[in-house]
């Protein structure tokens, strides 16, 4: 299935703002990317940065007030979806496209049996009858690696552990067989190897069903082995977009290229100070004229603060948000090239003959 | 010291592991704890249980369960484990946040478990805290000049102008304008209530600080602030950290050994740098082979080790080995025996009976063998 490379998802200069107190805050301002099937799509960013309200955009969830979609065009499979009717869009919702949530307590019912919550949605979206949704409740518990599938499927949520929680919440996600999965967060209130099982769960099902999936996250290292193409949020606009080799390899934007950094990397030495990026995240009610990222940026110049800057295009698949987004692209892949390889990290054992000290770099 | 782990059970507390350790320039033992256990009782079960199972039925929850390790002066010790191993509650135990069940915490040549509540005010003053929750750890009705102040006046460090002084000081050593003296913690985003919760714990000039997942709750970029926040101010005031984080990445960066916990005890205890190259404990390997690393050159190409199942319950924790019941490695011994912490390489503990200082590769013993049944490791706990 993902063989064929049509496009999926077509998002163009959405625009979601908020009424608030503090005046409009630009929530979303003018975010543009495409999603082919089969693929995978990342977006990164801090918490602000537009990205989980980019994608309640898409399924038109956003509260109505205080939030408004200002403007902007989604196609799903060529399909307008502004331009559909609540009833139509219900239809979408959970059955073509389907997301996970960061806390898998909070989007379960907490009165209801696993197995009740499952069946609902292929009564609803497929006119299952009750046996037919109990067998593919099942089924679909025993694909996310539940144990013991049948008789758990009669628990309620909180006799789960989190990471089990979050294998129900991808059974229910998967279970109409979505062409788009939108996992937010999906790991980030997991323990690390817990987080592990549930992405190479993901990875594992992608892989199985074709569906596309846009991942979002905080972490670049979920990123790195998950996803296609990357997109890096800031202050609700993209500041760069790459394929997920190229933009760890030769990051086009000042801001990504400080993220990067700022990860406490097991191959950098000890004792050098770790990268930081100054100041604090933007108040999105009150940007500056200029680059939004200007006043934390180390490469920013008078133009920075007073111009808006241009989207760049630095690659066939490459763009970056910056006046000087051509001179940190050239700068950082000049980097990668002096750079000696990342050390390899593997579990084994030295061999027995070579002490463990004799390792350093 | 040659004997079998069961044996060890009843041994006398072992020396201060300092004793061997003269190698290195620092090994000054600033707090030791000994066999440190907190339980938490939950009562009984339910009623049919305890009529058939009488005294046995009483649910108890070993958070804490014979922990022995040294801090050295100016260090910092990291301690991981995932999410309910026990890493807060030791935390906390150490400062008696959290009463101990048993075992001992010393602290200058007293035994803090020991102290009288008043004793015990008195060395808080040494001992201090900073907290996951920036948003839940300083009092949403007091100024920031007020937070920072308050264990200056408990303390009675300072009196008037000099308090207003040292808070102002303060503010600027942790990178905070003291223009905002007069403000509430929220008014701040995350990153500046954590340096807030940060000049509030140094305020009382303390030795020993625990921090209890310090940068958890942060953005990216904030992690990075506060981390070298945290590693300038060891250095200006010679700090002791406990660094409790489930981040392995941050844990790497910022301690200098690691202390690996799981399910009340701990398993492997090595220099940062080895703890996270070389590990020999297959919790540790995996743990640290679960982190995803930000290049995907790297990502794609590594094999990951998948740990089956959950942390099982603390309340009725596994018999044996506590990680037995998700280990690739087990064997049928590991049901049965309790593997005491050893002195695998120099510096390098770990509890396993699997491995022992003359096969320390588990990889390399033989299928079924259990090297540690028989080794002469030095052990520091059971």
């Amino acid at each position: 299935m993902s063989e064929e490379n049509g496009t999926l998802l077509s998002v163009r200069e959405l625009r979601t703002y908020f009424e608030t107190e503090d005046g409009t805050v630009k929530a979303v301002d003018g975010v543009s990317f495409e999603l082919k099937r089969g693929e995978t799509l990342g977006i990164v960013g801090e918490s602000g940065s537009g990205k989980s309200v980019t994608n309640l955009s898409l399924l038109r969830l956003v509260p109505q007030p205080p939030g408004r979609i200002v403007s902007g065009e989604v196609l799903f499979n060529g399909e307008d979806i502004f331009a559909l009717s609540e009833g139509e869009m219900r239809k979408i919702r959970g059955k073509r496209i389907a997301m996970i949530f960061q806390d898998p307590m909070t989007s379960l019912n907490p009165f209801m049996r696993i197995s009740k919550q499952l069946m609902e949605i292929t009564q609803l979206h497929l006119g299952h009858t009750r046996a037919q949704a109990y067998e593919r409740a099942v089924e679909m518990l025993e694909t996310v690696g539940m144990p013991d599938a049948r008789t758990r499927a009669r628990s309620y949520p909180h006799e789960f552990s989190g990471g089990m929680r979050q294998r129900v919440m991808i059974a229910m996600a998967l279970s109409c067989e979505p062409e788009l999965l939108i996992a937010d967060e999906p790991t980030t209130a997991l323990d690390v190897t817990i987080q592990a099982q549930i992405l190479e769960l993901i990875k594992e099902l992608k892989r199985k069903t074709g569906t596309s999936v846009i991942l979002i996250t905080h972490d670049l290292g979920v990123v790195a082995g998950m996803t296609d193409h990357i997109i890096v949020m800031y202050a609700g606009k993209v500041f760069e977009q790459a394929t997920t080799r190229e933009l760890f390899a030769c990051p086009g934007n000042p801001y990504t290229k400080g993220l990067l950094r700022s990860v406490p990397d097991p191959s950098h030495e000890e004792g050098t100070e770790l990268y930081q990026i100054p100041g604090l995240p933007p108040d999105v009610a009150r940007l500056p004229p200029g680059c939004p990222f200007a006043p934390r940026c180390e490469r920013a110049e008078e133009i920075c603060r007073r111009e808006y800057p241009p989207f760049v295009q630095l690659n066939h698949d490459h763009h970056s948000l910056c006046h000087f987004a051509r001179e940190v692209y050239d700068k950082s892949c000049h980097e990668r090239e002096s750079r000696k390889p990342a050390q390899e990290f593997t579990l084994n054992a030295p061999q027995s003959d070579s002490p463990a000290t004799e390792q350093n770099q | 010291m040659s004997s079998t782990p069961q044996e060890h059970r009843n041994a006398p507390l072992p020396p201060p592991v300092s004793a061997q350790n003269s190698s290195e320039g620092n090994d000054q033992v600033l707090i030791a704890i000994r066999d440190l256990k907190v339980h938490f009782d939950l009562g009984g079960g339910t009623l049919l249980e305890r009529v058939a199972g009488g005294a046995r039925v009483r649910r108890v929850v070993k958070a804490v369960d014979g922990v022995s390790i040294d801090i050295y002066e100016g260090e910092t010790l990291g301690l991981v484990g995932e999410s309910g191993c026990g890493k807060s509650t030791l935390g906390r135990a150490v400062l008696r946040l959290t009463e101990p069940t048993s075992g001992q915490v010393l602290f200058n040549n007293r035994d803090l478990a020991r102290l009288s509540k008043a004793e015990m005010r008195g060395e808080r003053k040494n001992l201090q805290m900073i907290f996951q929750d920036p948003y839940a750890s300083l009092n949403p009705r007091m100024t920031v000049g007020q937070i920072i102040a308050e264990p200056i006046e408990t303390f009675r460090l300072a009196r008037g102008k000099e308090t207003d002084d040292r808070v102002r000081d303060l503010m600027e050593t942790v990178g905070l304008s003291p223009r905002f003296i007069k403000r509430y913690p929220h008014e701040f985003s995350g990153g500046q209530r954590q340096r807030i919760g940060i000049a509030r714990a140094l305020a009382a000039r303390p030795k020993f600080i625990v921090a209890d997942e310090p940068i958890s709750a942060l953005d990216v970029s904030i992690q990075a602030q506060i981390m070298n926040l945290m590693e300038r101010l060891q250095r200006e005031r010679n700090l002791t950290y406990l660094f409790i984080s489930h981040d392995l990445r941050a844990i790497r960066h910022v301690a200098d050994r690691v202390a690996v916990m799981y399910l009340g005890k701990l398993v492997e205890i090595a220099d940062a740098k080895v703890a996270y190259d070389e590990p020999l404990m297959p919790y540790t390997k995996a743990l640290i082979s679960a982190v995803p690393v930000p290049d995907p050159e790297v990502e794609i190409a590594r094999k990951r080790i998948v740990l089956e199942g959950d942390v099982p319950s603390a309340i009725n924790p596994p018999s044996g080995c506590p990680f037995h019941t998700r280990c690739p490695y087990r064997i049928e011994a590991c049901r049965e025996v309790v593997p005491p912490l050893v002195e695998i390489k120099p510096k390098h503990f770990a509890a396993c009976i699997r491995i022992s200082p003359e096969q320390p590769y588990i990889e390399q013993v033989a299928p079924g063998d259990a090297p540690g049944l028989s080794s002469t490791g030095r052990v520091i706990a059971r």
